[in-house]
């Protein structure tokens, strides 16, 4: 019992497993943050391997994720896709000047219809999605660097192949 | 100025209330069905609310998509399955009967008969150890049954 109870309290319980791991990444089509009537949809990214950064500019947490972020893109693995969650464009695009803009594209989720389709409850949240458009992994809260290199990036070489 | 901290409270009293937003529904069985749903329902921000009893943005999302899957004509279990497809079984405050969730729902009854068969055993153990011998019965028998000494 009391065995249990321990390990009960080594678990984190903001950390809720998501139920779309290996299912199919949910559809959207959302305007891009640079180019409002440029659409992004789900099939524009089928057969390539590719991240998704929910991200906002009031998330304080995103900012210390930023620069991980940032160098994931820079090792140009894979597409590094932003889900602009509830912000403001003007915010947003103020916020990507500050800290510099790692994202091929930012969609823009203003009214987070998007982000409840892909079970998002906090922000930052980063998604791998594979070519067959499945998503393989989820990470909840900030990227940090070791997590980064322990999961993250298995998970894209992985995919990659 | 003690009025108008009095009045400066009231005014934040507001802020600590669960956002409360007039939805139209068709009819008032619709509403009753979105008032049980968001009841039952967690929210996954602040993980030991409702949906209704929370102020948190993701909140106040789910309830509007509830009430627009209930305008659309989703029964509750299809909007209940809906939630948990995207977030998990953690969504629903009464969790599914399913193997995972087997000791939730057996533990507390598997723990309560266990007590109770090894409350059961110590008991009769105890009754074996007080039961006297029959020596020390006669014992008792003969001391009782003999005259006192003055």
């Amino acid at each position: 019992m009391v065995a249990l109870l321990g390990f009960g309290l080594t678990l984190d319980p903001k950390k809720i497993p998501s139920p779309l791991i290996d299912k199919p990444a949910p559809d959207f089509s959302l305007g891009k943050l640079y180019a409002p009537e440029e659409t992004l949809s789900k099939k524009n990214l089928l057969g390539q391997v590719w991240v998704l950064n929910v991200w906002a500019s009031w998330c304080v947490s995103c900012r210390a994720e930023h620069a991980i972020i940032t160098s994931l893109a820079n090792r140009n693995l894979v597409n590094v896709v932003g889900l602009n969650y509830k912000d403001q464009p003007e915010d947003a695009r103020r916020w990507l000047k500050q800290f510099g803009n790692p994202y091929s594209a930012s969609l823009m989720d203003r009214d987070g219809r998007v982000g409840i389709d892909w079970g998002v409850y906090g922000v930052p949240e980063t998604f791998v999605i594979g070519k067959d458009g499945r998503i393989k992994y989820k990470h909840i809260g900030p990227v940090t660097r070791d997590s980064l290199e322990r999961e993250v990036i298995p998970a894209i070489k992985e995919l990659l192949g | 100025m003690r009025l108008l901290l009095i009045m400066g409270l009231l005014a934040f009293s507001a802020l600590s209330q669960a956002a409360v937003e007039a939805y139209v529904f068709d009819s008032p069985e619709m509403e009753a069905e979105y008032n049980q749903l968001i009841g039952e329902l967690r929210c996954l921000v602040c993980q030991n609310q409702n949906l209704s009893g929370s102020n948190a943005g993701l909140a106040k999302d789910l309830r509007r998509q509830t009430h627009e899957l209930l305008m659309e004509g989703n029964s509750r279990d299809q909007i209940a399955d809906y939630m948990v497809a995207r977030y998990g079984d953690f969504v629903l405050y009464r969790p599914p009967l399913q193997n995972n969730t087997l000791l939730l729902w057996i533990g507390p009854f598997a723990l309560l008969l266990l007590v109770i068969v090894v409350v059961f055993i110590k008991m009769r153990k105890k009754q074996v150890l007080v039961a006297p011998e029959q020596a020390a019965m006669e014992k008792a028998k003969r001391l009782l049954l003999e005259p006192q000494e003055k």
